[in-house]
């Protein structure tokens, strides 16, 4: 499968679980801010994916649990140096570039864009 | 037992399947108010579509806290899709088939078939699907970021205990 298949199957699949139109889903647009989705759709999104691609998402793959609670990785609504490099680690196919100018919690959702979604399918695909 | 709108769970498969009914009754005060005569127009006394999809969150809902033997507190956390095409209305009996189709420790997602039974003079016509109601629970202690709920299942009360003991499903100890 191309990337760009790959694409329009995530494509697909914000579409559905989100409700917005197909030219929102853009590879820059950010899953939470741009497209709108809550917590509840983040499981939505990965159970969606989980059927379209025949893969499994284990817990907290898609975004790290816990992370943004604990204060090691969170100081005074910043993430701190070690919190970006947890998330990093877990999160090998984000670009952390955005976070690394503003490190506030609320910038978080930065990160988490379409793009990434493609990349982490295209990642799970190949080791598979 | 007010807020129940489902009448008898007729079918249960765990972690896989329920069936559940519900008879529509001109004694059930909100369909003298939904929708009343208005000037020339006569009454009509319609199920309101949400009651609907709350029957089917109920059922769907019982399903996947059955899976966890309640253990869990099971909240409707999204419609994914609710589509009605037909109205129900009193004498009707609406029956809801709820399946899983994923479930983690975090939540499900369901996806639920509404039929309609009308009666006939030759009694219970066969069941026609009317629409169809898709939907995502949360397990709530599983998704609170760090808070916490009191470790009494509100979720499962009273009503749901009486409702599965009268349709003959075992309750956990």
């Amino acid at each position: 499968m191309d990337r760009n298949e790959v694409f329009e199957k995530v494509r697909d699949v914000l579409v559905d679980a989100l409700a917005v139109d197909e030219d929102e889903v853009t590879p820059e647009a950010t899953i939470t801010g741009d497209l709108g989705a809550e917590s509840i759709d983040i499981l939505d999104i990965s159970f969606k994916l989980e059927q379209e691609f025949d893969f499994k998402i284990g817990q907290g793959e898609l975004f790290p649990e816990g992370v943004m609670q604990d204060p090691e990785y969170v100081q005074e609504g910043k993430v701190t140096d070690k919190g970006i490099a947890t998330l990093r680690e877990n999160l090998p196919h984000f670009n952390f570039d955005k976070l690394e100018e503003d490190r506030r919690v609320e910038a978080v959702g930065q990160i988490f864009t379409v793009e990434a979604l493609v990349n982490f399918c295209e990642h799970k695909l190949q080791t598979a | 037992m007010r807020w129940m709108w489902i009448d008898r769970v007729v079918e249960l498969v765990p972690r896989e399947k329920l069936v559940a009914i519900k008879h529509v009754s001109l004694a059930e005060e909100h369909l003298h108010d939904h929708f009343p005569a208005r000037g020339s127009r006569p009454a009509m006394p319609i199920m309101p579509a949400c009651l609907i999809v709350e029957g089917m969150a109920q059922s769907s809902g019982i399903l996947v806290g059955h899976a966890e033997d309640f253990r869990e507190k099971v909240v409707l956390a999204k419609v994914s899709k609710a589509e009605l095409d037909r109205e129900a209305v009193p004498g009707d009996t609406l029956r809801y088939t709820a399946t899983i189709q994923q479930m983690t420790d975090l939540g499900a997602s369901t996806r639920g078939m509404v039929e309609l039974i009308s009666p006939t003079a030759a009694g219970p016509a066969q069941p026609v699907q009317i629409g169809q109601i898709d939907l995502m629970f949360s397990h709530l202690d599983q998704n609170m970021g760090g808070a916490s709920f009191p470790e009494h299942n509100f979720v499962f009360s009273e009503g749901f205990h009486t409702l599965l003991r009268t349709s003959g499903v075992e309750m956990p100890a």
